[in-house]
């Protein structure tokens, strides 16, 4: 039976099963109308909130630096994807996935060509230069002709749908999530952790920080192209810096370098505005109170560096029934733990 | 002549940015934080200006004097209030709070003042002629306020007392303390100073532009910032060099360029500068220790 828990395949089974699981519980929840139909658009944004959270967090969170310009590898995928799509004609279910790769795959390349250059600086300096980058793709994006200038993209397909988000959620979280506790996870971390010590145990830091940052950079482009085929339209002022501070904000509030915090905290700030809506005027004052507040008395953020995994859950869970089982039986095998 | 029109203009923005730049590079000195919040002081000190003349119908001095009071207290407020229990903590947890207080002060002013932008009647009226070309008092008065304050700043770090404390605690943090120097005095009064420049900041700004509103203080504040990297973080006459540099480059653009392309001009020298030399023109290179 233990052996079994632990397996590998039992355990992706069991994540799978869960994974789909879920979705069945989301899609009823829509069918039967439990979710209104507002309600289940805003899954629509958490969704993309959970991306861009999950994917900043791998530069943030787990390779320790800072950049403060996600919101421009989100406009470039946003406006490579939907650019695709108004020209393509292609079925929905073909045109939609394609065209987030397109989006995926040019913001990686921008990620590759900016992050080569700024990873050589560190802290605070590639912040800046992030940030600086981040402003620059905007102010282009606003000068170009066929991104439209400043009255952006309109008229793209609202193909978006729950399941699609859904769909590229688990997507980039399993991709994430394996590469963390992979080889190269844990060569990442130990950038984190030390750089100057993980290059001396022959860690190639400046491959491992430009692989981070261009994945990173990907998924916030598949993202924009969500984003893009919600809204329906891409307005380049959209993506400011105060996009990007957003961002960081879930980041640092579910937790640096827990994607479990990442994903608890991009659903928690993505409804509390809407939660808020009651007080009208005073809904965004008091979401910046919350916001410092939690800072305040909780620096490490919600989760901490805390993981979620459904597997060692449910170990926890049965030794502890078996641990009551035996206390019963009144023979204590050491079950309890 | 339009050559020099352009950099004497250049020359007053960048007059405004310095002074903004030098909150940012002072409190970055201190604690080592990016304070984003300090472009929202500036909004808060513009509103303060035009609420207590508008309201009171108080004269022009007495309202610019009383909105540098309460953006200093403001800023020691905030200092005391979010980012000294932090002190401790990560530094990324502290630009988080940095970035709620902005997002607080802004909606705060939203609330109050609604978000349309208000009128701001410009102070220094009439103009000064030099040569063929004349410029407005306000350009003037700018510049040369600005470069008044510079002087007094740098005697005041280099000369006082508090400014060698200042500078003590930029050092080393703990070792001032051994010194008996008080760290929290010090802060505070740093943030103080900081945030009272920006005040002065905002009577200018004002004047030049002419219309407040909530969100005024963002790109304000990021290129003061841009403008604290370029001259060296930490640095003074850096953050002068810089505030002066960006704005002279933003007129440039501005008038043989094309005024869209300002902030993408401003972010290239930027990157470049950091590519080049990371600490600026006239920042210190720190080497890593083991």
């Amino acid at each position: 039976m233990q052996t079994l828990l632990k397996s590998t395949p039992f355990r992706y089974a069991l994540n799978a099963s869960a994974i789909i699981g879920l979705y069945a519980v989301i899609m009823l929840l829509i069918k039967t109308g439990i979710l209104n139909r507002y309600q289940a658009l805003m899954l629509i944004p958490i969704g993309f909130n959970i991306i861009l959270a999950a994917s900043l967090n791998l530069t943030a969170g787990f390779l320790g630096q800072l950049p403060l310009g996600h919101a421009g590898f989100m406009s470039v995928g946003g406006y490579a994807a939907a650019l695709f799509s108004m020209s393509a004609a292609l079925p929905t279910n073909v045109e939609l996935p394609l065209a987030l790769a397109i989006g995926g795959v040019v913001a990686a390349a921008f990620g590759l060509v900016i992050g080569l250059p700024a990873l050589r600086l560190k802290g605070d300096y590639l912040a800046i230069i992030t940030l600086g980058f981040g402003e620059i793709i905007r102010v282009i994006i606003l000068n170009l002709k066929f991104t439209g200038g400043a009255y952006g993209l309109k008229g793209i397909g609202r193909q978006t749908t729950v399941t699609w988000v859904y769909i590229c959620v688990v997507i980039t979280l399993f991709i994430i999530s394996t590469l963390m506790r992979s080889r190269h996870g844990r060569a990442i971390l130990s950038i984190r952790e030390d750089e100057i010590a993980a290059e001396a145990s022959g860690i190639p830091t400046t491959y491992y920080k430009v692989l981070a940052f261009t994945v990173s950079a990907g998924f916030a482009g598949v993202a924009g192209g969500l984003y893009a085929h919600y809204l329906s339209i891409m307005d380049p002022s959209s993506f400011g810096f105060m996009r990007s501070a957003e961002i960081l904000v879930i980041v640092v509030l579910g937790g640096l370098g827990s994607i479990f915090g990442s994903v608890v905290s991009a659903i928690a700030l993505t409804i509390l505005p809407e939660a808020l809506r009651g007080f009208a005027d005073y809904r965004m004052v008091i979401y910046s109170v919350l916001l410092v507040g939690v800072m305040i008395f909780k620096p490490s953020g919600l989760c901490g560096r805390y993981e979620f995994s459904l597997g060692d859950s449910i170990d926890g869970l049965c030794s502890r029934i078996r641990g009551i089982f035996s206390r019963k039986g009144g023979v204590s095998d050491g079950g309890d733990s | 002549m339009t050559l020099l029109y352009l950099m004497i203009n250049g020359l007053q923005i960048g007059s405004i940015y310095a002074l903004v730049a030098l909150g940012y590079s002072m409190v970055y000195g201190i604690v080592k934080l990016v304070n984003f919040a300090h472009g929202d002081i500036i909004m808060v000190g513009a509103y303060s200006t035009w609420y207590i003349m508008a309201k009171y119908s108080a004269p022009a001095w007495f309202a610019a004097l009383a909105s540098i009071v309460i953006c200093s207290a403001l800023g020691m407020l905030i200092e005391k209030i979010a980012y000294k229990p932090l002190r401790k903590s990560d530094r990324l947890s502290l630009l988080v709070t940095a970035i709620g207080i902005s997002l607080l002060l802004q909606n705060l002013a939203q609330l109050i003042f609604s978000a349309n932008p208000r009128m701001f009647a410009n102070i220094f009226t009439g103009t000064v002629t030099v040569g063929e070309r004349s410029f407005s008092n306000a350009t003037t008065v700018t510049i040369a306020v600005s470069v008044i304050i510079m002087i007094g700043l740098t005697v005041l770090v280099k000369r006082t007392k508090i400014g060698k404390a200042m500078r003590a605690v930029s050092e080393d943090g703990e070792a001032a303390t051994l010194m008996g120097i008080n760290v929290n005095n010090t802060i505070s009064f740093t943030f103080a100073l900081g945030s009272g420049l920006a005040a002065i900041a905002s009577v200018f700004y004002c004047c030049s532009y002419s219309q407040i509103q909530p969100a005024m203080g963002g790109m304000l504040g990021l290129k003061a910032f841009v403008a604290a990297v370029l001259g060296g973080i930490g640095s003074i006459p850096g953050a002068m060099i810089g505030g002066l540099c960006i704005g002279v480059a933003e007129s440039l653009t501005k008038g043989y360029v094309s005024s869209q392309l300002t902030d993408a001009v401003v972010f290239g020298i930027l990157i470049v500068v950091l590519l080049i030399k990371p600490s600026g023109i006239l920042g210190r290179q720190r080497n890593e220790k083991v």
